[in-house]
């Protein structure tokens, strides 16, 4: 007979309870700590806190425990945490250019004021598995020089100076805030950044691919990629300064791209911009090249066909934790819904089979 | 600090995300059928599971509400467990699956068959407020198409369901026309319960991930889309309740064997239980 669905608050506690046996995995391994995992696991830690928009590594590679190095749902995690949080105010824009970068690099000049510094980087190691890593070797200390406290130019406004890169005029503007006010389109730059900074990298990653691939073309060169620690200070009003509150680490991409020129725009470099929290050369590549490629309507370009030029397309679709939770919803019970479809198609094919057979039996009679 | 003495506002939201809630749902019910943007936030559970009508539950709750949460016309689905169990925990309110007992309800999916009353609220949750949507794509363009009434695609789509098929091919989600301006997407109830959207009791509609918020005042008319000679009609499977035999309810197809048996339950559980207890069957 009928069994109800009911025992659904009985089997979410179960399966709670079988969720955190797993996560916890073989009693005999000792458990990963939050620190082990904010050390060993930088990289990871340094995602989730952009695409979470929170930097705290330590709540972050908690996400991660809990989530089972699921990265998503740590984003997800980190992301429900912030919602509690109150916003006691905003810091004054953050000076990249001041940053005491520890890898910069330029792929449009040989050797630029400053220096290529390589940096921390697997760029040119070769993917061959450490089985050292695996006996748990220390590695011998890599040998260091001192730093030059000198901030490092940035490598755009040697071609600003030309007059050859487009300007980006400041501006005082108070930036929309995706986070307090809902994303309203068509979204000016400063809110696209927003969205592309705590965008899934992946999708990211794919739609600056494809525009490499010629789907909306944009002609990117790395004008320059510095990643390093930044001050963020507050404005006190009361005591009319502002106040240090400590350092956030950052990488930044601006890219150089080829512009032959439009309608309302004269042949000149533009530039493409990619921001993100930690180590993650690869999102603010990506980035940059997806950034540049959505001005394509205030620069006049025709990059129709190509999804990484549609605003509403990227914007609309770059958040995983939408994405997964809305893909993921379809396995919650729609049996409602279904029924109603049922319904409508076991008519319809009773209509089609009885007009079938009405049609039959007139042939016959035409024919006799 | 909430009911559960954790760092967060009751019912999870902090006062200020109430308020910003609340003002566009005054706004919505200002303006039956138009699609407020609102600033959702995250939520502890997924978006599509819900996360809009948490929001709209949790800034329209005071301590002395009685919450029901039903999805798919049950309170006992999980995720209607879950929801109920979020608000018990955060907001600390008595809860209850009587749909009479209750003064807010939340639901995925139905509206329940005992009629509502003045002074209820039904929060739905909404996973694609735009009734255009599946017609056009862009927001840019079906916002404009609100603005200026032009509803034409909509009909266009109705009669070449009619054409094709001989009926209007939409089961749930089935567009409405409120007080004659906009066309509303009700959520994915069954066209069944359309008639309902007529009711004495409040009815908001949450979108998390969209970012919308719509509503009904009571006694707003709220006309399902049809034609002259096509009229709407609310369609249910034609048999009666297995448990409690009512025969004017909405029902889910349950299958009993794996050669073909099957039989009808009804859709809402607190509709058949009641009538189970008062002997009805």
């Amino acid at each position: 007979m009928y069994v109800a669905v009911k025992g659904g608050e009985a089997a979410i506690d179960a399966a709670h309870a079988w969720l955190a046996e797993e996560r916890r995995g073989d009693p005999a391994v000792p458990a990963p700590t939050v620190a082990q995992l904010r050390e060993g696991m930088a990289l990871a830690v340094d995602r989730v806190m952009a695409e979470g928009s929170l930097y705290d590594p330590d709540l972050a590679a908690l996400a991660i425990l809990q989530a089972r190095g699921d990265l998503v749902e740590a984003i997800f995690l980190l992301r429900a945490f912030r919602t509690t949080l109150p916003r006691l105010a905003a810091s004054r824009p953050v000076d990249t250019g001041a940053m005491r970068a520890d890898r910069r690099v330029s792929a449009i000049f040989k050797d630029v004021p400053g220096g290529q510094v390589l940096g921390p980087t697997f760029d040119y190691t070769h993917r061959l598995l450490d089985f050292a890593l695996a006996a748990g070797v220390d590695p011998p200390p890599a040998p260091g020089a001192p730093a030059d406290p000198a901030p490092l130019p940035r490598v755009a406004e040697a071609l600003g100076a030309e007059g050859l890169l487009q300007p980006e005029p400041p501006g005082d503007a108070t930036p929309p805030d995706l986070t307090r006010e809902p994303l309203e389109l068509p979204a000016p730059r400063a809110l696209r950044l927003q969205v592309l900074a705590r965008g899934d990298e992946g999708f990211l990653l794919g739609l600056a691919y494809s525009t490499q691939r010629g789907y909306g073309r944009t002609h990117a060169f790395v004008g320059e990629l510095r990643t390093g620690a930044v001050s963020v200070e507050v404005e006190i009003p009361e005591l009319g300064l502002a106040i240090e509150l400590g350092e956030v680490v950052l990488t930044e991409c601006e890219t150089v791209n080829q512009f032959a020129g439009s309608r309302t725009e004269p042949p000149q470099f533009t530039r493409g911009y990619g921001l993100s929290f930690g180590r993650a050369e690869r999102r603010a590549l990506a980035m940059a090249l997806v950034d540049r490629a959505l001005r394509a309507r205030e620069l006049g370009e025709d990059l129709s066909g190509a999804p990484a030029g549609d605003e509403e397309f990227v914007l609309g679709h770059c958040d995983n934790v939408q994405a997964t939770g809305f893909l993921e919803h379809i396995k919650l019970p729609h049996y409602v819904d279904f029924q109603a479809e049922l319904e409508l198609v076991r008519r319809l094919r009773r209509e089609a089979e009885a007009a079938r057979a009405a049609g039959e039996s007139a042939g016959r009679e035409a024919a006799e | 600090m909430s009911a559960d003495g954790l760092p967060w506002g009751f019912a999870y939201l902090d006062e200020g995300t109430k308020r910003m809630i609340r003002r566009a749902l005054l706004k919505a019910l200002a303006v039956p059928g138009l699609q407020v943007p609102f600033a959702s936030r995250e939520m502890p559970m997924p978006y599509g599971w819900g996360t809009g009508g948490v929001q709209v539950t949790a800034s329209v709750l005071t301590p002395d509400d009685v919450l029901k949460v039903i999805d798919q016309g049950a309170d006992d689905t999980t995720n209607a467990v879950s929801i109920r169990r979020f608000f018990a925990r955060t907001a600390g309110v008595a809860t209850t699956t009587r749909t009479a007992e209750a003064t807010v309800i939340q639901t995925r999916h139905r509206i329940p068959e005992t009629p509502l009353r003045e002074g209820q609220i039904l929060v739905f949750q909404v996973p694609i407020p735009e009734p255009l949507r599946f017609l056009e794509p862009r927001e840019t363009e079906t916002r404009r198409m609100h603005a200026l009434a032009e509803y034409g695609l909509m009909h266009v789509k109705l009669y070449e369901d009619i054409a094709r098929h001989g009926h209007i091919a939409t089961t749930y989600a089935y567009p409405v026309l409120v007080e004659g301006r906009y066309v509303m997407d009700p959520s994915p109830i069954p066209k069944f319960d359309n008639p309902k959207l007529c009711s004495e009791a409040i009815l908001l509609f949450g979108a998390g991930r969209e970012a919308r918020i719509h509503a009904l005042p009571p006694h707003t008319r709220v006309e399902s889309l049809a034609f002259e000679d096509h009229p709407f009609e609310p369609a249910r499977a034609a048999g009666i309740c297995a448990l409690c035999g009512a025969a004017d309810s909405y029902l889910d197809e349950v299958l009993t064997d794996d050669r073909g048996g099957r039989i009808f339950v009804c859709s809402d559980t607190d509709f058949c239980e009641t009538r189970r207890a008062g002997g009805a069957s």
